[in-house]
This record gives C-alpha cells, structure tokens and sequence, in this order.
C-alpha cells in the first residue's frame, strides 16, 4: 500500500479490511462451526434460508461481541504485543466507529435472528452478546482470575442458538454442548496464556498463570480436563447420540486429558520451553471441531 | 506519496460500493425469508 502523507491516519476513513479485522473471523470460525452444528443436530432442520440466516445471525453477533471487545480493551491491547497491531490501538480506527460498528451489528443480527427464526433464539443471541461484553469483558477480565471460567458461558452459546433457531425449544443435547464447550474453555485458555502470561502481566489482566502462578495453573487445566471429559461423554451415556460419536468423544477425550497429564507433569518455565501446553492448546481446537463433527456425522449417518 | 484527500476519496468509494452489495444482498436475503415463511413452494 502506498504511504500516505499524513501523520494521523485515525482521521481518515477506516479501511474495510480494518472492519473485517474488528469482528475476529477467526475466532469466528469455530462459532460459526459449533452454532452450525448445533443446527444440523436438532431433530428437524428449518428450510435452508431460514437456517443459513440463523448462522449468519451467529457469526454477526460473533463479530459484534469482537467489535465491542477491541472497542473497550484498546488500551489494553496497545500494551500487548500479540494484540497491538490491531485496528484500534495500531491507530488506524476510532474508538467511536467501532463503538457504532459494534452495537449496530449486534442489535441487526438479534433482530434478523427474530424475524427469519424464532424470538426465543433471538434472546438467546442478544443475551449471549450482552454476556460476553458486559459480563466477561467489562466485569469480569479485568477483576478475577476466574474471568474465563464464568465468561466461558458466552462462547458455549453458538450450539444452543443453533439448536432452538432449528426447533424453537431447549432440550437436554444442546444443554450438554453448552457444558462441553463451557468446560473446554477453561482448559483451552489457560494453555494459551501460559506462553503469553507476560503480555498479560504487561497489560495488567489478572489471569490465572499471572496472579496463581504456572503450576498452579497446571493443575487446575488437568482438573478441570476431568469434567469436560464426563461432559464429552455425557450424550453417548445419556443415550442422546449413537456409536460415531461414543466412538469419537472416547478417543479425543482420552487424548485430551493425556495432553492435560502431560502439562500437569511439565516444570518448563519458559513460554519458548513450554512445548506440553502449546500441543495441547493446538489439539483444544481440534479437539472441539472433531467432536462437534462427529455429533453431525452420528446425527446424520446413524442416529 | 499519496495525497490525503485521495486516500479519502478513494477509502469513501471502496466502502459505498462494499455498502451497496450489502444491501443488495440482504434485500435478496429477506425476500428469500418472506418466501420461506410464508411457506410459499415454487
């Protein structure tokens, strides 16, 4: 891109790719995954545009939740070395836009997500919005360590909108996906923020390997693979789900938490030495997609 | 070196013209909708 001859390019436009950049697509992505399998394995599809609008209303509340995140963490992510090249603290936006980009297209997508589907998913989506924002990045991020274990709730809402976008009503599958994903989400983070916790530290976020400790903190990513594991297990044992997925959520659940041992029984304490939990976060993500897609592939091949 | 007022310009263009796809899709997303919930078969 040729240079500009200005100094301050916040008084310019935002670029569109900025836009985009705002609303995290590839955190999206997984929403997108697990809200689309949420759809596909309710016991009755809604005709394909009335579906497909369901998951363009989830990834754009996912977008907006992204939005409002960068919006009010810009001074944080400025201290941050993985997060400051972002629109906002990079100065290529203002705060202001994306404060008007955010709520707009999160009131859109509740209101598209009522029109086309149902008003009780709608709900679920605009409380989903709310929890991340207000919840998890307002309130709880910057005060507790448990901030990823009760925010994790926002990001386990995808499957659940799928499900009653499909039906219109709750049931006792798409409630145990809210587990797995509520239950997975601890594990996945704290992997994550081992091997940045000094970008953490900088930025003054009481993360759990920030304020406990890494040992401590390993622990608790192998206590908390227990349940997460029962959770995996529970739509098989519950006879909700057939072979593919008793099969699938055995194997990779196992894995899972022999991954989880293997942080456990780590002592590295350098973020380039921490090998244990940069594989397991990796297979987190792995984990996830190849469990939500082997719930669809039992859904649709055997149950 | 690009001068301000280009970039502006061009920056209003590129996202006008991002803008008005936009709204022609979802112009073409809600007359679909209509079509589906209103059950109408072809």
């Amino acid at each position: 891109m040729p240079s500009i001859e200005m100094t301050n390019p916040a008084a310019l436009p935002a670029d569109w790719r900025d836009i985009v950049a705002l609303t995290k697509p590839r955190v999206m992505s997984l929403v997108v995954f697990t809200g689309l399998c949420g759809m596909l394995a309710a016991p009755q599809l809604p005709p394909l545009v009335l579906g497909f609008t369901a998951i363009l209303c989830i990834a754009l509340a996912a977008g907006a939740c992204g939005a409002l995140n960068q919006w009010y963490e810009a001074d944080l992510d400025a201290k941050m070395r993985r997060t400051a090249k972002r629109p906002l603290p990079d100065g290529r936006m203002d705060r202001q836009s994306a404060l008007h980009f955010g709520v707009g297209l999160g009131a859109f997508s509740v209101l598209l997500m009522g029109l086309a589907t149902n008003w009780l998913a709608a709900v679920l989506l605009a409380v989903s919005i709310l929890f991340y924002v207000l919840v998890y990045t307002v309130w709880l991020k910057p005060r507790t360590p448990q901030n990823i274990v009760i925010g994790g709730a926002a990001g386990a809402f995808p499957p659940l909108i799928g499900w009653v976008a499909a039906t219109g009503h709750f049931a006792t599958l798409p409630l145990l996906l809210f587990a797995i994903i509520f239950l997975w989400t601890p594990p996945h983070f704290w992997a994550l923020s081992m091997f940045v916790r000094s970008d953490y530290a900088a930025a003054g976020i009481p993360m759990l390997p920030v304020v406990a400790g890494i040992q401590n903190t390993r622990k608790q990513i192998f206590f908390y693979s227990l349940p997460m594991a029962a959770a995996a297990a529970a739509p098989w044992a519950l006879g909700l789900t057939g072979p593919i997925y008793g099969a699938a959520a055995t194997g990779l659940s196992l894995a899972f938490v022999v991954l989880a041992a293997l942080v456990l029984a780590s002592s590295a304490a350098k973020p380039s030495e921490m090998r244990a939990e940069k594989r397991l976060f990796g297979f987190s993500v792995l984990y996830l997609f190849a469990l939500f897609a082997a719930l669809v592939a039992d859904r649709w091949l055997v149950w | 070196m690009v001068k301000f007022e280009d970039e502006v310009v061009r920056r209003q263009r590129e996202r006008a013209r991002i803008t008005a796809w936009l709204l022609g899709a979802f112009v073409v997303l809600l007359f679909f909708i209509t079509i589906a919930k209103t059950g109408i078969n072809w």
